[in-house]
């Protein structure tokens, strides 16, 4: 009995390894963080694109309002595809939308907002990305809805319109 | 196209000698006085078409041949011809057609090479060797067949990754192939001999020679790859315990246990089970890495097109192998009981069990530490990093014993012995640790652990370097590997306890001063080249000896595909490397520079050198 | 720029720090080897961590809040990792009893 053990259990040991082994051949292998719902945001003091201010987010965020604080970059390119998004969700009064300008330069970023139009209330500058990166965030484009001082809501990437009708149900 | 044609034709025909193969192997097993001139020459018939189906794909990349999916996929006419060549094996089609070439290859060596061994053995580790090319025949035909035909012909091709650019990593490949191969044919002949229950003194003199060939090959291999990662991915470092060059270091560890544990079965038939455990683990943890790595269900700085179909045929490949070896292991394997296997505490057999242990450990933590966040995650659906910290926590302290007993060990005698001289070797240890505590106070923070590791290091670096000049004691080949070992600890050792480094963001003219070195960012050169444009950098740095170096780090802007790469600018001296880099920062006009003063990078690739060297001496020595 | 004008040992802890922080742009990297702009600007943010007086392991737990316990090469002990550290340990226990057993022992 004893001499038939060892060979049953490690038959058993590889058996499991297979099936592990297969089962992570399935999954993706690229790691993006966790969406922490109901995180508070973070406080930060920020300058602004459009103005010489300095704010702080406590000056930006109320309670009880929608917001949609969205990183963007004239210099990245799914920013340009999700911006028409973003400019038909800035005709919704119920949402305000913050943007965050990621590494970029002054004048380039004001020329891509004259040629597509800016939905946005408020621009705070993230000039060496440590901003993001206090957010969680970590490339560009992505995209906070913030109620009560909270992160509700995250996503990674450029918005689309299936997103755009799920965002519009949020604030509803 | 016609060329593609040929090699995928030949690729098929292939595979019929080993389907025929297979049966002339079991008819001769059958009747088994004489080896059937049949199997030898369709072994070389298979070597033969597997090598013209390789000569097809060369000239396919050659001519940039782009109705062949793999060259569209990796090359482009403007890439430079020994690129070109060397791209043939830079890609996965192209690797796995190298991978059979010396799978072939290599049993037909082994059946030419191999005398005074029973015809039943060589027959049976041929028909093992055939499963296993067989396997790679199917892989290859089925999910990665490298004459894939395109329509309409594409004009251009996708080009080559350009990191993959390199002399280092052209040769690269085939080195560690050969390593790997070599392995299976250990896993084939053990598998034989255990078939045939005779795993014996002659059988462990006669593989000797293929571990110790698979054993050199495995480390000059896993040392080009590490001298690449220096110079080429421009961070400076040689080893940052990524999966894939763990997956690399498993299978030589494993066989680096192996040779130690043949040493004692050359004399003694002993440890017999022991050795066909370790047989079969070295090819399959060969195995195991290429999955690991061609699945790509790791995530590595070394990028590899994955493709998940091609993981399940390796998957199921790799499974197949393991539980074949063990149902032959479980149900051929007869321990020797008779042939006792005591010995006293002090002698070499101990001195080998304690280096198979150690080694075992070092190899569990590299295995566990790999594939662990694998398991995690499918289990618990929870997400960790394993990285240097782990290993470095884990390996140190063990380190410690280990080269003590590498010092010692050799020393002793078969069976029984005790040791000699030993007010010598006590003040030696003395010596050392005083040395060792010298050098460290000045510069560490953790005087303790550094003291204790660089102190068993040189220990073992002046025995074996006495050894040389001793008498008494002849085994040249062990003791150039043991030396070779030391130097690369204390090489590396040093190399991480005083490197010094330097990151600033530099524009063109400006100075970054401080009271130690001064780097000058003196001009910028734009150049052309046929396949990408280049950025120079021109540096002068004064360190505070006053010695002047011009050094040029590169940006290169590679066209096809539309890659950009730092290259490093190393002056290498025999104490030091200068290393510097720059790269360009996002929307800024500074550049970011990283330099660095890296001592005793070169002692760490002669001291691997060395150590391969070591095997090589005793793969051409007589047995004495 | 907070990463200008600072001298190697300055920054060393800064290094030592960045050198377990893994990068999540390229994915094989550490912060402190990758080139990155997301790897850049977690440098200046643990420059600037620094300044304001949190110690290695607080800095630790900010990015781990923020990124998971991915973010971290040094898989501290804790009940998913019990296994990870221990096994190596049980295994060469386990190897030092059969060579024990079998071979010194036996006379």
């Amino acid at each position: 009995m004893k001499n038939k053990l060892i060979p049953y259990s490690i038959i058993l040991i590889f058996l499991i390894i297979f099936a592990v082994f297969y089962k992570s051949l399935k999954d993706t292998n690229i790691y993006t963080p966790e969406t922490k719902i109901n995180n508070d945001i973070p406080i930060f003091s920020a300058e602004l694109l459009l103005s010489n201010e300095n704010l702080n987010s406590t000056e930006i965020f109320e309670l009880d309002k929608f917001y949609l604080l969205n990183i963007w970059a004239s210099w990245c390119v799914p920013c340009r595809d999700e911006h028409p998004i973003l400019m038909s969700l800035s005709k919704n009064n119920k949402l305000i939308i913050v943007g965050m300008n990621y590494k970029d330069n002054k004048k380039n970023a004001k020329s891509f907002l004259d040629e597509l139009g800016n939905p946005y209330e408020k621009i705070i500058l993230d000039k060496n990305g440590t901003n993001s990166i206090e957010w969680g965030a970590f490339g560009v484009p992505e995209t906070f809805i913030i109620y009560n001082n909270k992160i509700i809501k995250k996503y990674i990437g450029p918005l689309n319109n299936e997103l755009l009708i799920e965002i519009q149900k949020i604030i509803k | 196209m016609i060329y593609s044609v040929v090699g995928h034709y030949s690729l098929i025909l292939g595979l019929c000698a080993g389907l025929i193969l297979i049966f002339f192997s079991i008819q001769n097993f059958k009747n088994s006085n004489q080896l059937d001139t049949k199997i030898l020459s369709f072994s070389f018939l298979q070597l033969f078409f597997v090598l013209i189906s390789f000569l097809a794909l060369i000239i396919s990349f050659v001519i940039s041949d782009f109705s062949n999916e793999t060259v569209f996929n990796n090359s482009h006419t403007t890439k430079p011809l020994f690129y070109k060549i060397s791209g043939t094996w830079g890609n996965h089609e192209g690797s796995l057609l190298l991978w059979l070439l010396v799978l072939t290859l290599f049993i037909f060596i082994f059946l030419l090479r191999t005398k005074n061994q029973p015809i039943k053995y060589k027959i049976l580790t041929l028909g093992f060797q055939q499963v296993i090319i067989i396997g790679f025949f199917l892989f290859l035909i089925q999910t990665s067949n490298p004459f894939n035909y395109l329509f309409p012909v594409p004009d251009e091709g996708l080009g080559l990754n350009p990191i993959l650019q390199d002399p280092a990593l052209a040769i690269h490949p085939p080195i560690l192939y050969l390593g790997y191969v070599g392995s299976s044919i250990i896993f084939s002949s053990a598998l034989a001999a255990t078939t045939l229950n005779m795993v014996s003194i002659s059988w462990a003199v006669h593989i000797k020679k293929w571990v110790l060939i698979s054993w050199i090959f495995l480390t000059l291999g896993i040392l080009l790859g590490s001298i690449w990662a220096y110079y080429e991915l421009g961070w400076g470092g040689f080893w940052f315990w990524d999966p894939v060059e763990n997956v690399s270091l498993m299978p030589w560890l494993a066989l680096t246990t192996l040779l130690h544990c043949i040493l004692v079965l050359e004399r003694k038939e002993i440890l017999t089970s022991w050795v066909i455990i370790l047989s079969i683990a070295t090819f399959t943890l060969s195995m195991c890495g290429t999955f690991l790595v061609r699945s790509g269900i790791l995530n590595s700085v070394h990028t590899f097109a994955n493709d998940p179909e091609r993981g399940l045929f390796i998957l199921i490949f790799l499974f197949a192998l393991i539980f074949l070896s063990l149902f032959i292991f479980f149900f051929f394997h007869q321990t020797n009981k008779n042939n006792s296997s005591n010995f006293f505490w002090l002698s070499k057999e101990t001195s080998i069990l304690v280096n198979n242990w150690f080694m075992m450990y070092f190899l569990s933590v590299v295995l566990i530490g790999t594939v662990y966040p694998i398991f995690l995650d499918v289990i618990f659906s929870q997400k960790i990093s394993v990285g240097p910290p782990f290993y470095h926590k884990l390996i140190a302290p063990f380190l410690i014993p280990f080269l003590f007993a590498m010092a010692i060990g050799p020393r002793l005698k078969w069976i029984r012995s005790d040791l000699k001289d030993k007010i010598y070797l006590i003040s030696l240890l003395i010596i050392s640790i005083l040395i060792s505590f010298f050098i460290v106070k000045n510069f560490s923070t953790n005087i303790l652990i550094n003291t204790i590791l660089i102190s068993s290091a040189l220990y073992l670096f002046f025995i074996t370097l006495r050894d040389f000049f001793s008498k008494k004691y002849k085994n040249f080949a062990q003791n150039t590997a043991h030396f070779g070992f030391s130097l690369l600890i204390l090489s590396i050792l040093f190399n991480n306890l005083f490197s010094s480094e330097i990151i600033t963001n530099l524009k063109v003219g400006e100075t970054y001063d401080n009271s130690k070195t001064k780097i000058v960012f003196e001009s910028i050169n734009q150049k052309k080249e046929k396949n990408y444009k280049s950025i120079i950098a021109n540096f002068n740095i004064t360190n505070s000896e006053g010695i002047n170096n011009n050094l040029s780090p590169e940006l290169r802007i590679y066209n096809q595909p539309n890659i950009t790469t730092s290259e490093a600018d190393i002056k290498t001296t025999l104490m030091k490397d200068k290393f510097i880099v720059i790269n360009l920062v996002q929307n800024q006009d500074y550049f970011n520079v990283r330099y660095q003063v890296k001592p005793f990078m070169l002692w760490i690739w002669l001291s691997v050198i060395m150590i391969s060297f070591g095997g090589l001496v005793s793969f051409l020595q007589k047995r004495i | 720029m907070a990463i200008n004008n600072l001298n190697a040992n300055e920054n060393s802890e800064r290094n030592e720090i960045t050198k377990n922080l893994r990068c999540l742009i390229c994915q094989g990297q550490s912060v402190y080897d990758s080139d990155s702009d997301f790897a850049n600007s977690m440098k200046i943010l643990v420059d600037r961590k620094l300044d304001e007086g949190l110690s290695e392991k607080e800095i630790y737990t900010y990015f781990k809040e923020k990124y998971g316990d991915w973010i971290l090469y040094d898989p501290g002990l804790n009940k998913n990792t019990y296994l990870l550290w221990l096994l190596p340990i049980l295994i060469f226990l386990f190897g030092g009893a059969i060579i024990a057993k079998s071979f010194i022992l036996k006379k």
